[in-house]
């Protein structure tokens, strides 16, 4: 008899797909699915012709347009010259190399970590890689997920394999419920906050506990969404009912007795009840309140009944240090209350907040204004997800509400998150934005970025400032 | 990819924590198709006053005179935070740099370092400390000593590990997606196992 030691669910999705663990060498995994779009991609192209080196599993490899597109015309050349290039790039690599591209007005078009999972691209129990950071989304559903270099791009093309030096693991535990009206983003702010933004660094860490389990497919989403935010290599959160029910159906998911014996699979992959982690973390969900980040990192965030911090608050140096060279870029003083802060653009998307739950809640906001209109000195805009996300939306009304209260209702792609088209912020703006990251210049040279929840967005478009809805 | 085997230059200490991937490259320098061109737009909005780069910024380290042609980076902790775009490490390679010195690295920016032949090594806060406090003053020249593990500046010498077989691969350039396609029977044994679902 073999008694096997208990396991972390890191480490058996590792143990399911290490190939190879030659002396002397990192080890080999198995790559399920790979995601690519237009900005990461050309250069491990070029680098297959330079070599005559074919993708080895084009099935496994699905293309979308996303980071550079614009999100007023379906047209190529809508952002520019420049990424115009690389749009066509993309097409042509894609039908040269014989991988299927979601392009500009496809029905599937959307942010690759949207199209991903409401496609059934995305299956627990698998490796899912992407020129992206915020590839550990998927991890929502069990898969080991991560963002890779050119590089690796190129090999996952040529090999349908990484090599990988085996991540510390890090459960994170938020015990009990949160209070109403607090989000997934919230959780996730918050735990960035309790780590700092480097905190997971080395990690795969595993969300658990009664406030995680609780969470909708799309709200564990926006949680694993921010894993990179705190440095970890890839978040998870252990498959069940409400993940197999998510995937059942979808058009590139398994189906019939495959995928009744994938669910069996797929539910043996929660971590042993023994199987011992390398660092734990513990959070009250009842602790949790809506969060607001003040500086430029994701770890600098604080409630919103707070007030933005002193470099005093900080008793490690490069943390005084930070907080000192945030609050002169943010233009913020310390001991002002986070809901005094005026903001003049709104941005509601981003693989982090861009699907229908998100766009729900947004709206569910604008509603309780009953009737009021986005400030007149604020833009506000909202970018759904994806195509699919979008005609939900439309479907039950919820762009409506968004264009009579004064929010610009767009097309789907990454938009404002970087910035990469012509939604960038100018200089010395101020938004109140669902994306994941508020480093320096990220939206638009010298603008200011403030990360919060869906709700805490539109209640910026509509009072001018952060609030404390929940008051 | 080219060998690494020991490099002397100029150092050039660039004291922040948390250098994200968008302080190293910002997006609008992205929309390319090649591997080339973006090292003078590393670190754009702090080198440059202007947005079209074309005042530098006298103020910011890397421009001022005593640090020109330097080619080791000492940089601060959690180094290459952020996205994953490779175009950083690229950037931070034409622009002339070998090597990138930091007490930590984020990840997949460590990872993309390794894969283009740029050597990122990791010493302790102590160490890294005892560097900043020696170059602002002196121009601090170190001699890296890739198959010996060691950083060396007059009679200090530091001990700095990488795992094995980035080692290997640094040192004698290996072409990693020709490596790992020598051993495709693997591979396929391993696919022919994998259940329907997968
Ligand atoms: S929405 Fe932002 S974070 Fe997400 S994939 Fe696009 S650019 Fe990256």
């Amino acid at each position: 008899m073999t008694i096997t030691s208990p396991q972390t669910m890191y480490e058996k999705l590792w143990q399911t797909h290490l190939v190879e663990e030659a002396k002397g060498e990192t080890p080999l995994l198995y790559v399920d699915r790979h995601l690519i779009h237009e900005v990461t991609s050309p250069q491990a192209f070029a680098n297959l012709r330079f070599h005559n080196r074919p993708v080895r599993h084009p099935e496994r490899t699905i293309a979308t347009m996303d980071h550079n597109i614009s999100t007023r015309s379906i047209k190529i050349d809508a952002a520019g010259e420049g990424a115009a290039n690389q749009l066509r790039a993309l097409a042509i690599n894609c039908k040269d190399f014989g991988i299927e591209l979601f392009d500009m007005g496809h029905k599937n078009q959307g942010i690759a970590h949207v199209i991903g999972p409401e496609l059934g691209l995305t299956l627990p129990g698998t490796i899912i890689v992407c020129g992206d950071s915020h590839t550990a989304t998927h991890g929502a559903f069990g898969a080991l997920a991560f963002g890779i270099g050119t590089s690796e791009v190129e090999h996952v093309f040529a090999t349908q394999t990484l090599r990988q030096n085996k991540a510390k693991t890090m459960k994170i535990e938020v015990k009990g419920h949160v209070g109403a009206g607090i989000s997934a983003k919230d959780i996730i702010l918050a735990i960035i906050g309790k780590t700092g933004s480097a905190g997971a660094t080395g990690y795969v860490v595993e969300y658990c506990g009664e406030a995680i389990e609780a969470l909708s497919m799309e709200e564990r989403m926006t949680v694993c969404n921010m894993s990179i935010e705190f440095g970890a290599k890839a978040g998870l959160i252990a498959p069940d009912q409400t993940t197999f029910d998510y995937v059942e159906g979808k058009e590139y998911a398994p189906k019939g007795d495959v995928f009744e014996q994938a669910v069996i699979d797929w539910t043996n992959l929660k971590s042993d009840t023994d199987a011992t982690f390398d660092a734990v973390l513990t959070l009250e969900a009842k602790d949790i309140k809506a969060q607001v980040t003040w500086g430029t990192n994701p770890g600098q965030v604080i409630s919103v009944d707070g007030i933005v911090p002193s470099p005093e608050d900080f008793s490690d140096p490069v943390e005084k240090e930070s907080c000192i060279n945030a609050l002169k870029y943010m233009d913020l003083t310390a001991g002002t209350k986070m809901t005094d802060i005026q903001v003049n653009k709104v941005f509601i998307g981003s693989c982090t907040n861009s699907r229908i739950e998100d766009l729900r809640a947004a709206a569910g906001v604008v509603q309780k204004y009953e009737g009021q209109q986005v400030v007149d000195t604020i833009d506000a805009i909202i970018v759904p997800g994806s195509y699919r996300v979008k005609e939900q939306a439309e479907s039950e009304g919820l762009d409506k509400i968004f264009t009579d209260a004064g929010f610009e209702w767009r097309l789907p792609g990454c938009s404002m998150c970087l910035g990469m088209n012509d939604d960038v912020l100018e200089e010395g703006d101020r938004c109140a934005s669902t994306s994941n990251r508020n480093f320096e210049g990220r939206q638009g040279r010298g603008s200011r970025t403030h990360l919060v929840s869906p709700e805490m967005a539109a209640a910026a478009a509509i009072t001018g400032h952060f609030v404390d809805l929940n008051a | 990819m080219e060998k690494f085997n020991t490099h002397t230059g100029l150092v050039v200490p660039l004291d922040v924590a948390n250098v994200d991937t968008d302080q190293i490259i910002p997006k609008q320098f992205l929309q390319k198709t090649e591997r080339v061109g973006f090292g003078v737009h590393l670190f754009h909005d702090s080198r440059y006053l202007d947005h079209d780069g074309t005042q530098e910024n006298p103020d910011f380290v890397i421009n001022k005179p005593e640090y020109k042609g330097a080619s080791i980076l000492l940089a601060g902790e959690n180094f290459g935070c952020g996205s994953s775009r490779e175009h950083a490490p690229w950037a931070l390679q034409e622009y002339g740099f070998k090597v990138i010195l930091a007490s930590s690295f984020a990840d997949i920016f460590y990872g993309n370092c390794i894969n283009v032949g740029l050597l990122p090594i990791k010493l302790s806060e102590a160490e890294i400390e005892q560097l900043f406090k020696l170059s602002p003053d002196a121009q601090l020249t170190l001699t890296v000593d890739l198959p010996n593990n060691t950083v060396t500046c007059g009679e200090l010498s530091f001990k700095f590990s990488l795992n094995e077989f980035q080692q290997y691969s640094l040192e004698n350039g290996v072409d990693s997606v020709g490596w790992t396609l020598d051993k495709l029977d693997t591979i396929k044994a391993f696919e022919a196992k994998m259940p329907a679902w997968q």
